[in-house]
């Protein structure tokens, strides 16, 4: 492994203070590669989506050190001020549904992000025809949201998280409404996006389908990560 | 960069549109409420422009003749002739009453009748139609909203009279149309009694021993022609000489003739700041209730659009879209809901004040400041929005 996309080192995030006090993330541990797409999975309540949250700069956590890239963000405290511009530029979601905004067409829905980064519009336009093309769903640029089929809408989330070209995805369960076959396909975009722009993806997920494709997976329980390899079934 | 609120505009306009013509309907009944009274303001300063006066002689401490009743000798003028500086004078009567149309078998029209003296001070200065008042009785000159015909006949008290003219913007301060007649005519319509009041006055005259005096021929016949002639009008309408300044001649005119004698501009106060004062707070009240409303209406829409809309915020936010640039979105719908609803108001308002029974003045200078009003209470609506946009959590985009 040549480097890492994000790179997570005794994170801790705490709940509350004194007697009501949880401790939602105990000892988190990660590496993710650039161009590498892991799993992390874990039962309900064992701070997944607490996880994901510190890592997308959404909730601080209590300790530990985050580096994306060769930067490191967090380590004991946020080192970067503009959390907004973090999220924007540096890390890319994929959610359990597409959440694409209805009002924008399939392009803009993915230009905003390199407009909102203050990227030209006809630059972002073509980025995001671009990441259409990519995705095969290059002719559905000008479609509106509610016109495409779920998967399509899917793939479209995914090109919006890689619009701003980050080092790292953070894909919350994104194949949790796609029957197996859709499922697959989008793990498999994931994994040809993560090559091709050399992007880590954390993928959160409890999909049974999806779990044999990953080669390493991250599982956590009770706020503490353990690291295994995986099938790396190919799909 | 993309224009989100025009975006969302454009994706659900047909909420948008029906809002805002809502909206623009009541903005048009603001705009109206604000053209009544400033068509009452018109109508009153259109009055005295009409009139030809300088200046209007009136009872002894009274605001008459328009907004309190005064009642003068009809040779008051003869003596205010006299007066230095004073150009012309003549005399007017004005009476509001029920007019009945075709000679009495119509309807009735509410009028104020003048009665002026032809070439005088007080005559409609303009007509639209016909001519002016030739004869010395039952001919008239009516304002268009009386909607009298030219050649139609109609009653005033017991006699009949022939719309000759057509005058316009000729209304009283209560927004009653003028009809003109001649003096004469004015002054026993307004001053007669009915006829079995006359005859029992006259019997009561006549058995009067003091008053029906053996020997004294003419006596009685001339005390019962006194008590049915009207000597009495309602002002005296005066115009000063060219270059003479009004107050200095209605000074003596205060002093010496024992009567109220008001300028121009002191007959303007007394009609826009006394007589229509209270129905101008009345209309203020309304404009504060329907701005307050508007302002409800336009909060009320945009916050829940926005409540509808707290997903896509969330990740807006989450995927690094500034608070202003979402606040901005929501300023401009609001905006943009405002500036329909003006289009929609100015446009309704313009339409239906033609048939408003009183004079409606849309002024551009209202309009543009209504525009003003409509934007700035859709930003302040638009902050309840605002507010709940601002503060909805970006990790609620993320499961869990």
């Amino acid at each position: 492994m040549d480097g890492f996309g994000i790179r997570i080192e005794g994170l801790r995030k705490r709940y509350g203070e004194g007697d009501t006090a949880v401790d939602a993330l105990k000892e988190v541990n990660m590496t993710v590669a650039p161009g590498e797409v892991v799993g992390l999975i874990g039962p309900s309540g064992s701070g997944k989506t607490t996880l994901l949250k510190c890592l997308g700069a959404v909730i601080e956590p209590t300790a530990g050190r985050m580096t994306l890239g060769d930067e490191v963000i967090y380590d004991g405290g946020w080192k970067i001020s503009d959390l907004k511009a973090l999220r924007r530029d540096r890390i890319g979601f994929v959610f359990q549904a597409p959440y694409l905004i209805p009002f924008l067409d399939v392009t803009d829905n993915i230009a905003l992000l390199p407009m909102l980064a203050g990227r030209p519009n006809g630059a972002a336009r073509a980025r995001a025809q671009e990441l259409l093309e990519a995705l095969d769903v290059g002719h559905r640029a000008r479609a509106e949201p509610s016109q495409l089929s779920g998967g399509e809408q899917q793939r479209v989330a995914i090109a919006r998280a890689l619009a701003n070209q980050p080092p790292v995805i953070l894909a919350d369960e994104p194949t949790a409404p796609l029957d197996s076959e859709r499922a697959l396909a989008v793990i498999r975009i994931l994994n040809r996006m993560a090559r091709q722009y050399d992007t880590a993806v954390i993928v959160v997920t409890h999909d049974e389908k999806i779990i044999p494709t990953f080669k390493r997976i991250y599982h956590i329980r009770d706020g503490t990560t353990h690291e295994e390899a995986g099938e790396g079934r190919e799909v | 960069m993309i224009s989100l609120a025009g975006r969302d505009i454009l994706h659900s306009w047909g909420k948008f549109v029906f809002t805002g013509v809502g909206l623009g309907l009541l903005i048009g009944a603001t705009l109206t409420m604000a053209g009544v009274y400033r068509g009452m303001v018109d109508d009153a300063r259109v009055l005295l422009d009409n009139s030809g006066a300088d200046i209007w002689v009136v009872q002894k401490d009274t605001l008459g003749p328009y907004a309190e009743p005064s009642s003068l000798r009809d040779d008051a003028y003869r003596a205010l002739l006299g007066m230095p500086g004073v150009a012309r004078a003549a005399n007017v009567t004005y009476l509001n009453m029920q007019v009945q149309r075709g000679g009495g078998n119509g309807g009735d029209v509410r009028v104020m009748v003048v009665g002026f003296e032809p070439g005088e001070p007080g005559e409609p200065p303009y007509l639209v139609a016909g001519r002016q008042i030739t004869r010395s009785h039952y001919e008239a000159v009516a304002d268009v909203r009386t909607g009298f015909a030219l050649g139609e006949r109609i009653r005033i008290r017991r006699h009949d009279y022939t719309v000759v003219g057509l005058t316009r913007r000729m209304v009283s301060s209560g927004g009653d149309p003028m009809v003109f007649i001649p003096l004469k005519d004015a002054q026993e319509a307004q001053f007669l009694k009915d006829n079995d009041a006359i005859v029992n006055e006259r019997a009561r005259t006549a058995a009067n021993p003091a008053l029906n005096r053996p020997g004294v021929p003419g006596l009685l016949e001339a005390i019962q022609a006194s008590q049915t002639i009207s000597r009495s009008v309602n002002a005296v309408l005066v115009q000063v000489r060219q270059g003479q300044d009004a107050e200095a001649v209605a000074e003596p005119i205060r002093r010496w003739k024992h009567l109220q004698a008001y300028t121009r501009a002191q007959m303007e106060e007394i009609l826009v700041a006394k007589l229509i004062a209270t129905s101008a707070k009345q209309i203020s009240m309304f404009l504060v209730i329907l701005a307050v409303v508007s302002a409800a209406i336009v909060a009320f829409i945009i916050y829940t659009m926005t409540l509808g809309k707290i997903r896509e915020i969330a990740v807006l936010k989450l995927i690094g879209t500034r608070s202003r640039t979402i606040a901005g979105m929501i300023l401009q719908q609001a905006l943009g809901l405002g500036a329909i609803g003006f289009v929609v108001g100015k446009i309704s308002s313009a339409l239906w004040a033609p048939f408003f029974p009183k004079y409606v003045l849309l002024e551009p200078g209202d309009a543009l400041r209504s525009f003003v009003a409509v934007m700035i209470i859709c930003a302040i609506a638009s902050t309840l929005a605002i507010r709940a946009a601002l503060r909805v959590d970006p990790a609620t985009a993320i499961g869990g």
